[in-house]
This record gives C-alpha cells, structure tokens and sequence, in this order.
C-alpha cells in the first residue's frame, strides 16, 4: 500500500478523533477595508515616495517664506536677474525678487486654490450627484441635462465672465475651477449611487425600513469614499494645472502675489536669457502633478477590491 | 393563510413604448408555517416576485395579501410597520453584506431601525442571533470580506432574523454557495423554521432543492404561474408539460439511472418577456399545442384537491405521466 | 481496457501557486491526472479545489505573474507543454487542445460575425481557402444544433442567446477537430433545460468526433451524465479518482461521500441533508497532513500530521485517505452499491 513514508506509520496514530471544525475558519487578522487599503499603500514604493514629495512641498510651502530672509515683494536693483547662488538659491527674477521665496508663497497660493476649489467640487458633486443617482427617472434625467448643458460652455468663457464679474483674483480662480469641474465629480458619484442604489445590501437595508438619509448615510457614502477619494487626487493637480493655465494666459492673481502660474509666465518671457527663472516654478507644478498622479494610481490599485486575497 | 397572491402584475417599461411582463397576473397561497417554493428558468419573472411581495417594486395590478390585508396600497408608517414581519435572504452572500460595516452592525441594523433593542440589550441580542445562526459571538466585530460565502449567507439570515419576522422571502439564497455549503444552510433554514415558526417563500432554480425544502411549489415560466402543487404531488403527478421536461431535465447523482431517465427534450428557447404573446406563454415549445392554447391563456385550474395547473391539456399529459411512472420514477 | 493504452494527456505531480499581497497560495499541490483519447473526465470539486487552475495550466492561461509553476509536468502525446514557449502554445490551442467557458462571451468577440470568428479560427491552423473554411464553418454549426447555420453566420453573439452562444462556442472550439475538449463549468450558467441539452450535444460530438473532454462542474447530476471517469478535488488535491460507476457506487473518501449526502436525492424522502461541517482550508498555510482532516467525521491522529498517499482501491480507482490503510479501523461505507 502506502509506500516511502510507511516506517513513521504506527498503529496508534489510527486512533479516531473527535471533529473539529473550528480549526477551519479563517486564522487572518480582523482588518477593515481602510486599514487594508493602508497596507497595500505602503507598499507601494512609488505611492509612498509621492506622498513624501508632497508632504515635502507642503511644508515648505508652509515654513519657507518665514524661514527665508528674503520677502516675496521686495525688489533689489542690485540683484537683478541674478541666477542661482548661495544667496539665492533659484535666483532672482527681473525686479529682483527671491525666487526661492516666490516660489513657495506661489505654492501657498497654489495649493490653496487647487485645495479649496476640489474641496467645493466634491461637495457640490456628492449632493447633485448623489440627488440624481438616487432619486433616478426623469430627476435624474433633468439633473445629467443640466450638467451637461454647463459642460457644452467653454470653461475659459465661464473664466472670464467671473472676471468681468467679480474681477480678477484669488476668490475668482477658485469659483472658476469650481464652477467647471464639478460636472465630473457629480457623474462619478451619480454612477456609484446608481450601481449601489441596485446592490443587494441596499435592497436588504430598504426591507428593514431604512429611508432615504440612512441609506445615504450608512450604506452609500462610506462605499464611494473610496472613488471619490482617487477622483480627488486626480483632480487636485488638473486644478493646479488649470490655475497656471488661466494665471500664464494673465487671467490669474493679481501682482505682486505670486502663484506658479504667474512665476512660470514671467519665468517664460526671460527664457532665452535667464531659463532658471522657468525652470524652478515649472519643475514645481511638473513634480507635485506628477506625485498626485502617482499617489492616485497607487491609491486606486489598494483600493480595487478585485486585487485582494 | 398568511400571504395570499392574487392576479399580481408587474409591468416594467423598457423603452420603445414596449412593455416587459416580468410577472403576469400571477395568484397562489401560503399558509402559515410552511415553506412554498418557487421554480422557474431565468427570466421567468420569480425574483422580480419576490421583490414585488416584498414591496421594492410596486405592483402594476393585483393583490397581495398578508394576514388578509392587502399590503399593494399601505401608507409609509404601515410600509415601514410591516418591513418587521416580512424579511428577505439574498441571493450573492458577496453583494448582500456592506462591506463597511461590522457583522455586528449588519445584524443589528433592523434593530436599530426599528428601535427595538438598546444598549447591552442590543449587544446580547447579536451575539443571540449569531449563535442562533451557528456563529461565534466572537466573529460580531469583523467585516464581511472575512468570511466564506456560506459563513456570510448566515450572517444574512440572522441579519433577515433580527426584527422577528413572521414570512421570509428567499431569493435563491443557496445557488451562490459550493454544494456542501448548500446543505449546511439548508438545514440551518430548516431548524430555524421548526425553532422560530417561520413561513418561507423560497425562490430557486434547483428543483432537487427546492422539493427537499418546500411544501408546495409553483412552476413559473415567463411571468406566469403554470402550476402550483404540494411538492410530493408535483414530483409524482406533474400535469403542465413544461413542469414534465423540467423534472426531467434535472440530472442526479446516480450515472446508471440518471442516464436511463425518460427525457422530454424542448424545442428552441425561452421567447423574450417583451414580445407580447396572444395565449399560453408555453406554445412555442410545447409538444401538445393546440389552436385553444395560442388564444388565451389557459386559466388556474384546481384538477385534483390543492393542485392547480394553467393547462388545457392536463388530462391528456395525467395519462402519460402514469405510465411514465411505471417505466421510471422520475 | 484504457489503462494500457498510452494516455493522451498527462498531468503528473503539478504544482500551482499564486503570489498574492497575503503571501503564496498553493492553489494546485500535486495533482495527477490522465486522459485518454475519446474519454469523458469530470474534475469536481468546490470553488477553490484547484480544479480550474489545474485545467488552465494545460494552456497556459493562468497569467503570469502571480501564477507560478512549481513543479510537475504536462504531457500531450510525449510532449511536455510546460516547457513550451507562448508561440508554440498558440499552436497548440484551439488547435490540438481547445477550451469553453462559463461564460461564453469570454471567448466570442461581440463586435464580429459569429461566422466569421469561426472561419478564422479556421484559417488560424489550417491552410484551406476561406470558401472551405466557410462550409466547414456552416457543417459545424449544424453540427452542434444551431438551425439556420447560414443565417446564423451572419448574426453577431448578442443576437444568440445563452444556449445558443455556448453552442457557438463549442462550434468554434471544435472546428478545428481538437483531441481535447477543456469545458471549464460549461452548464453552470444555464437554466437546467438548456444544461442537459449542452450534456447531449458534447456526448453526442465525443461520439461523433471522438474528442477526449475534460470538464470541470461542482454539479454531481451532470458528472453523473456524462463523466467516464470522475476526479474529486479538494484543497489542490485530487483525493479520489476512478470510473463514474467507482466514484457514484463505490465511492471511498469521506470527502465524497460528503459531497453524495449534501446533495437533495430526487426520491420524495425527506430525509435531512447530512452537510460536510465547517469550511475548506486557507491555502495560504495549507494543513500538513489530510486537507479534509479538520471536517472529516472519520478523521484520526495520523490524518493531521500526513497527507496520505494515492492508493489503489480497484483497477484504475484511486483514493488519497488513511482510511485505505492497513492499520485504519474499518468504516462502514453506506454508499457501497452492488453494480446492477
């Protein structure tokens, strides 16, 4: 019979036992689907790296204007055009202006309104979005009409109607990319609503009773925080994009403040002379879009519920 | 009677001013304390049933029954009042459970909803229903994706159990779980009804299943009800013939008589719900269709004392099936 | 009988893992099997058995990464297909060794002809001219039930329904006269008439075409329709193997016998279900010894600590359960049946 493993076979071990179907449920540890979408993050290397640069940006954003001698509106004649040195680390541009300084109140600037403008995006997308996708029908049918009636409307023409409005300045770059891009964020959360409005578990919520608000509230929006959260990180950097968009064509903050935009538009007209004055603020915008989308990426593969095991 | 069905509808649109029949003027019963099964291919309209008495979709016409009040035209508080004496089990133990909230949580939502247990009240009553269900107190605080799909489907059934309901809809709740899962929760519906004196409509495409569990079944075929029966007399008497090529298409696990079997085999495919078809929904396929048949519908008809088959033709099809039993019992 | 003959395919001691974010999951863990030309083999077994990796692997399906080919080999014919390279995979498939799925919009394109995906499979293996790869096309699709094969070249997968696109499948998998046939769950998503019409036409074309299948199904009904011989997987294991009349009258492993008591008999009884306590391992950290141990009502020390070896119990019927063992205590087996 059983051949090679028959000298450590002896009667005594063919004695029956009792059964114990404990020993087959799961030995993983308990952990909730937050804490296991961290640990997938951490691992990504990739992910984790552009959550450091940004972290890095952030703080300097934060500390470098009060740390640097340097004031972001002083001009200095004797220093003009000065390239990178121990003084000035990125240099100094036409009227003399620290760079470096300028760079991270730009930063200040530009993190701002890419933060603020999301922010209202998604709360405005989470409500219209969540309105339609639920109530469905012809409310659902009316609401996608409207948002794609604002998305037939250039938003360089939303832009400057706000100008003509509200004149230029930071308030008005922020409404603008608000206005323009919560469109998106309202077809995403529609199309979640509307896939989850038809799962099982809401179905079981609304036989036991469960309205309108507890549905929302207890089933819905813990499971699109998850979608929202990597469509936010995709939409920060296209609204830091847009903002140096809209500041290089002049539409942006008024001088002397500066935003990345504005310090790429002066960094561009010296760019034969002087490209350093380009180089630092584009480099910015280049690295944090870059680490956004990096950070999306690797946020959307530990949030895929498809990869876990 | 618990729950009574009479001529229900349920219409849906479906664009191009056509209309699919999802469920069509469909009556039968349920008597307190029993299981009834209902059967039928994909598309038969059986789900959408369930959901209707259920009250996620709203009836195009008829009546439903529960207790002798008809539950098609409550007001919200009547609505919400009877969410506690009806449940429902779902069918993927994955799509059922939320996977953001705890067992505990799941459990204890109709509790909550309906403010029916408070507190420490409210924690021993979750720890009750999991044991009741064959689970460990222990397992209340961890997420659904934790468990295997038998374990979850149980976590359904108790979550279904929580606010003490009178009639539970199962809505194919065993076709998603591995064969010897299947027959833990089978059992498990089992003891539950004999300890908790529940009524279940039970909705399954496995007959096998279906006749182990069920009192009574009905037969649907594309929206409509084609017999309904106790279930030993519709294993043993089948009179509509689409009941007879079912039963007979179901293999089982014995090759040498599985294989000896007598077949009906149907012609073609179930016709689309949406094309509107004048008569029995059977006629396309059905070996004994007569001019009478492609006219109107046959109606529910009681042929032998509590069984009732829509056909024109059940005398003719009770000669063969008797000699059919007496080549093989099928 | 077959077991002289030399086997078609044949799997020896192949061994699947998948490297997942948890650690390594041994999916397959030494599994034999072997098929001979114009038998009917039914893997069965609950999800995560191993049964599809197993049957996967014989093409190469499996993706890579995280699948990983531990050991084993695959032989067609004196051929070992593990060692082949993606082109000459490709020639192999759907040539010599075809494969249908559960689903079948998995295969078929749903922007193309159903006609012409057929005649280029056709044309992929075979150097014929595409009027003849056209009625051979139409013969097939006449040949596997579909009426109105030339219209039917023209209709495009959407147009068929369930029944009819599996059948298409089968058509286009067996156009090029393959020796083996892989169904992998072919029947688990139809509706129970339109499942014993697709068991017909598969008997009917091994019967025909003499194509060797393997087919994969959890449904002991449709094993015991149309298996000649059965493998029962659990837990990357095979732990018993042998003719259909072996596995249904003579079964040996608790395991089968748990599967045989957990589905409903056809008989009126109501006779409760006896269901198989608790759940299937955790492959990441498989038992050391019998995967079954921890459900199996018969389950003794020896059970725990080593996987017991495949051991004859008849000519060709192979079972992996201390139970065969010479000191085992004997166990009355209700399922032995007198052959008829």
């Amino acid at each position: 019979m059983t051949k090679k493993t028959e000298h450590e076979i002896t009667r005594q071990m063919f004695e029956q036992l009792p059964v114990d179907t404990a020993a087959t449920t799961s030995q993983r540890p308990s952990t909730t689907f937050w804490k296991d979408a961290w640990r997938r993050l951490k691992k990504n290397h990739v992910a984790m790296a552009s959550v450091a640069v940004l972290l890095l940006i952030t703080l300097m954003a934060i500390f470098a204007p009060m740390l640097s001698p340097y004031d972001y509106a002083t001009q200095d004649i004797f220093a003009v055009n000065k390239g990178p040195s121990a003084e000035h680390w990125f240099g100094t541009d036409t009227l003399g202006r620290d760079i470096f300084t300028r760079c991270w109140i730009g930063a200040r600037v530009s993190l701002t309104i890419a933060l603020v403008a999301t922010i209202i995006n998604v709360l405005i997308g989470i409500l219209y979005g969540g309105v339609s996708g639920y109530f469905g029908g012809k409310v659902d049918l009316i609401m996608m009409r409207g948002v794609e009636i604002i998305y037939t409307i250039p938003d360089l023409l939303w832009v400057i109607l706000l100008m003509v409005i509200m004149g230029s300045g930071l308030n008005t770059i922020i409404i603008a990319i608000a206005i323009t891009g919560w469109g998106s964020m309202a077809r995403l959360v529609r199309g979640q609503i509307l896939q989850m409005k038809s799962s099982e578990y809401v179905m079981a919520s609304q036989t036991l009773g469960g309205r309108f608000s507890h549905i929302i509230a207890k089933h819905m929006i813990p499971n699109i925080m998850g979608p929202i959260i990597i469509d936010l990180t995709f939409s920060i950097p296209s609204a830091i994009f847009t903002e140096a968009t809209l500041s290089y064509l002049g539409m942006g903050i008024p001088v002397p403040l500066a935003s990345w935009g504005t310090l790429a538009n002066d960094g561009a007209k010296m760019l034969q002379l002087y490209p350093y004055q380009l180089f630092f603020p584009a480099l910015l915008i280049s690295l944090t879009m870059l680490s956004f989308n990096l950070l999306g990426d690797g946020l959307r593969d530990a949030f895929d519920p498809k990869l876990r095991h | 009677m618990l729950l009574e069905v009479k001529n229900l509808k349920k219409y849906f649109p479906v664009g191009h001013k056509q209309i699919l029949r999802a469920v069509d003027d469909v009556s039968f019963f349920v008597e307190e304390g029993e299981t009834v099964g209902l059967v039928g291919e994909s598309g038969c309209g059986k789900t959408t049933l369930g959901r209707t008495l259920i009250g996620l979709y709203k009836p195009t016409d008829g009546q439903v029954l529960f207790q002798g009040k008809d539950i098609t035209r409550l007001n919200r508080k009547e609505a919400f009042a009877l969410t506690k004496d009806m449940q429902m089990i779902f069918q993927d133990p994955y799509a059922s459970l939320n996977p953001r909230m705890t067992v505990a949580d799941i459990i204890a939502e109709g509790l909550d909803l309906h403010k029916m247990y408070r507190g420490a009240a409210r924690q021993k009553r979750i720890y009750e229903l999991l044991q009741l269900v064959g689970m460990l107190p222990e397992q209340a605080n961890r997420f659904p994706h934790e468990f295997s799909g038998g374990q979850r489907q149980r976590v359904g059934i108790a979550r279904a159990l929580a606010v003490e309901p009178k009639l539970i809809i199962c809505d194919e709740p065993i076709s998603a779980l591995d064969v010897s899962i299947q027959a833990q929760v089978i059992n498990l519906l089992h003891d539950l009804q004999k300890e908790l004196h529940l009524t279940y409509l039970f909705i399954a495409h496995d007959l096998a299943m279906v006749e182990h569990i069920s009192n009574r079944i009905g037969v649907m075929y594309l929206g409509s009800m084609m017999e309904f029966a106790p279930s030993h007399e519709l294993m043993q008497h089948p009179m509509h013939p689409y009941t007879c090529a079912l039963l007979s298409a179901v293999p089982f696990a014995d090759p040498d008589a599985s294989r000896a079997r007598p077949r009906i085999k149907l012609q073609g495919d179930v016709p689309s719900p949406v094309s509107i078809m004048q008569g029995c929904k059977f006629q396309t396929r059905c070996p004994y269709c007569t001019e009478a048949c492609k006219k109107t519908m046959p109606p529910m008809r009681e042929v032998t004392p509590g069984h009732f088959v829509a056909c024109y033709h059940d005398e003719a099809l009770q000669v063969t099936q008797t000699e059919r039993k007496d080549t093989h019992a099928c | 009988m077959m077991s002289e003959k030399q086997p078609l395919l044949k799997i020896d001691e192949l061994r699947i893992s998948f490297n997942t974010y948890a650690g390594k999951v041994q999916a397959v863990r030494g599994v034999s099997l072997t098929l001979h030309a114009g038998e009917v083999l039914a893997m069965v077994g609950e999800s995560g058995c191993g049964k599809s990796v197993t049957a996967q692997s014989i093409l190469q399906l499996n993706p890579v990464p995280p699948t990983v080919v531990e050991g084993g080999s695959i032989t067609l014919e004196g051929k070992d297909l593990l060692k082949y390279s993606d082109a000459e995979m490709r020639k192999i498939r759907g040539h010599e060794i075809s494969m249908i799925f559960q689903d079948p919009m998995t295969s078929l394109n749903p922007t193309t002809r159903v006609g012409k995906q057929i005649t280029e499979a056709i044309l992929k293996h075979q150097k014929v001219s595409r009027k003849e790869a056209y009625s051979r096309a139409v013969d097939m699709l006449r040949m596997v039930g579909l009426s109105n094969p030339e219209q039917r070249m023209r209709q495009y997968p959407h147009e068929f329904s369930g029944g009819m696109r599996q059948r298409a499948m089968i058509a286009m998998a067996l156009v090029c006269n393959p020796k083996i046939l892989i169904a992998d769950e072919p029947t688990t998503a139809l509706d129970v008439t339109i499942q014993s019409q697709i068991v017909d036409l598969l008997l009917d074309l091994r019967q025909k075409l003499g194509t060797a299948i393997l087919i994969i199904t959890h449904d002991m009904g449709v094993v015991a329709d149309i298996a000649d011989r059965v493998a029962v997987m659990y837990a990357g294991v095979v732990v018993e193997q042998g003719s259909v009349r072996d596995l249904f009258y003579h079964p040996r492993h608790p395991y089968t016998w748990g599967l045989l008591d957990s589905i409903p008999k056809l008989d009126h009884s109501d006779e409760p279900l006896i269901p198989i306590q608790g759940t299937p391992p955790d492959l990441l950290n498989p038992p050391k010894g019998c995967p079954f141990a921890a459900r199996c009502d018969y389950c003794m020390a020896v059970c725990h600590d080593h996987l017991p070896e495949e051991t004859e119990a008849g000519e060709g019927h192979t079972v992996r359960c201390w139970l065969q063992h010479e000191f085992a205590p004997h166990v009355n087996n209700r399922f032995e049946r007198e052959d008829k």
